[in-house]
């Protein structure tokens, strides 16, 4: 049934966004601490342990995916729903600061990356040859 | 007749949001195809268009949510909400391959730290030359450079003034808006084309949605590496904000 892996979704997600509040308040820290990171680890975790004794059928996994497809839609319309009012008008504190720490944030990655890229031998990334999803 | 089709899509509104976001996609995808030969990515398209309609909603009402402050388009605000957007991001975990996740442990931790502190200067070394001297509002304006939502967590904790955080949040929102519309165009610079960079691109760029956003648009499938790091960012920005990033600026200010 689809519905199985929707709410092994639901749970992982539930699971992870309660252990980062409760993550936050032990360390004293307004706001959920990794809780989103901590239910997608949940969710490789569980899908794992369940593919490995096949209690994981490709109907249910079917629960899972469609909301993965679903990522970009609502991506956009987390977009088409910003303030971009706000950004567009902000002052120069607000555009500087921001466009620094963007412009020196690019430069930082491009720097690290080439360093990963010259450590792996520069071979291209070929995700298609170790599927393991279907 | 007009009058119901508004009735119609007005009072089912996360159904509209569906149809609407769908002919969103559509139309970047042929903008894709046909202006730009498919070099750049439709998903790129329909976020500069989300963004491009988010103004013009925020013309058309002079309020926060963009689009969605159109009774029409309301159902927007639930579809692209932190709730739906959370839950996605999780589903996407079911594409992570756990070997190449696993390469970029300690570099994701790296890039982590970086990712917070080295906006957090930018921040209050941009807020010092226009003035600001108070260590809160050098901490409030930095922490905002890191994400929108350190900006305002941080002020709060340390007694920000309201015009302070206002700021501070308008740049974490300048940012996150920066950080989706450049990423695609910086992605051969960055290097951005496997796991481990996608990885460090989530640690350093850090706030969620710029990055998932960000990634979207360059290559799906990097999606779910890069949000899995980002995620922690804004947790560990409201944890260092108030205390150890204050702290060293107060110890520095004079």
């Amino acid at each position: 049934m689809v519905i199985f892996g929707t709410a092994l979704l639901a749970a992982c997600y539930l699971a992870g966004i309660f252990v980062g509040d409760a993550f936050g308040a032990l360390i004293g820290v307004k706001a959920n601490v990794g809780g989103v990171g901590i239910a997608m680890m949940l969710l490789i975790a569980a899908q794992h342990f369940l593919r490995e004794r096949g209690l994981l059928n490709a109907t249910s996994e079917k629960g899972v995916t469609f909301w993965a497809m679903m990522y970009i839609p609502v991506v956009v319309a987390m977009a088409a729903t910003q303030n971009v009012l706000v950004a567009a008008k902000a002052g120069p504190v607000a555009l500087l600061a921001a466009a620094g720490s963007v412009v020196l944030c690019a430069c930082v990655i491009s720097f690290i990356n080439r360093i990963i890229h010259r450590a792996h031998g520069g071979q291209p990334w070929n995700p298609d040859a170790t599927v393991e999803i279907g | 007749m007009l009058h119901m089709i508004e009735k119609a899509v007005a009072e089912n509104q996360l159904v509209s949001a569906f149809a609407v976001v769908g002919i969103i996609v559509w139309l970047s995808n042929q903008a894709s195809r046909y202006l730009t030969k498919g070099r750049v990515h439709g998903s790129a398209f329909a976020v500069l268009g989300g963004l491009a309609l988010a103004y013009w909603g925020g013309v058309l009402t002079g309020k926060t949510k963009g689009l969605a402050d159109l009774t029409m388009f309301s159902g927007l605000a639930l579809m692209g909400g932190a709730m739906m957007r959370d839950f996605c991001i999780v589903a996407t975990a079911s594409e992570v391959h756990v070997n190449e996740a696993k390469k970029a442990g300690i570099l994701g931790f790296v890039a982590l730290f970086l990712g917070t502190i080295i906006p957090f200067i930018v921040g209050v070394a941009v807020a010092r030359a226009f003035g600001y001297t108070d260590p809160v509002a050098l901490t409030t304006i930095g922490a905002g450079a890191v994400t929108y939502i350190v900006g305002p967590v941080t002020g709060a904790a340390i007694g920000a003034s309201s015009d302070v955080m206002a700021l501070s949040i308008a740049t974490g929102v300048v940012k996150a808006i920066m950080v989706m519309i450049f990423t695609p165009a910086l992605a051969g610079f960055m290097r951005l084309n496997n796991p481990q960079s996608a990885m460090v691109f989530g640690g350093l760029a850090g706030t969620v949605s710029g990055v998932s956003a960000g990634l979207a648009a360059t290559d799906r499938r990097l999606v779910p590496y890069g949000a899995l790091v980002a995620t922690f960012h804004t947790g560990l920005g409201c944890l260092m904000g108030p205390s150890v990033l204050y702290l060293a600026v107060k110890a520095i200010s004079w």
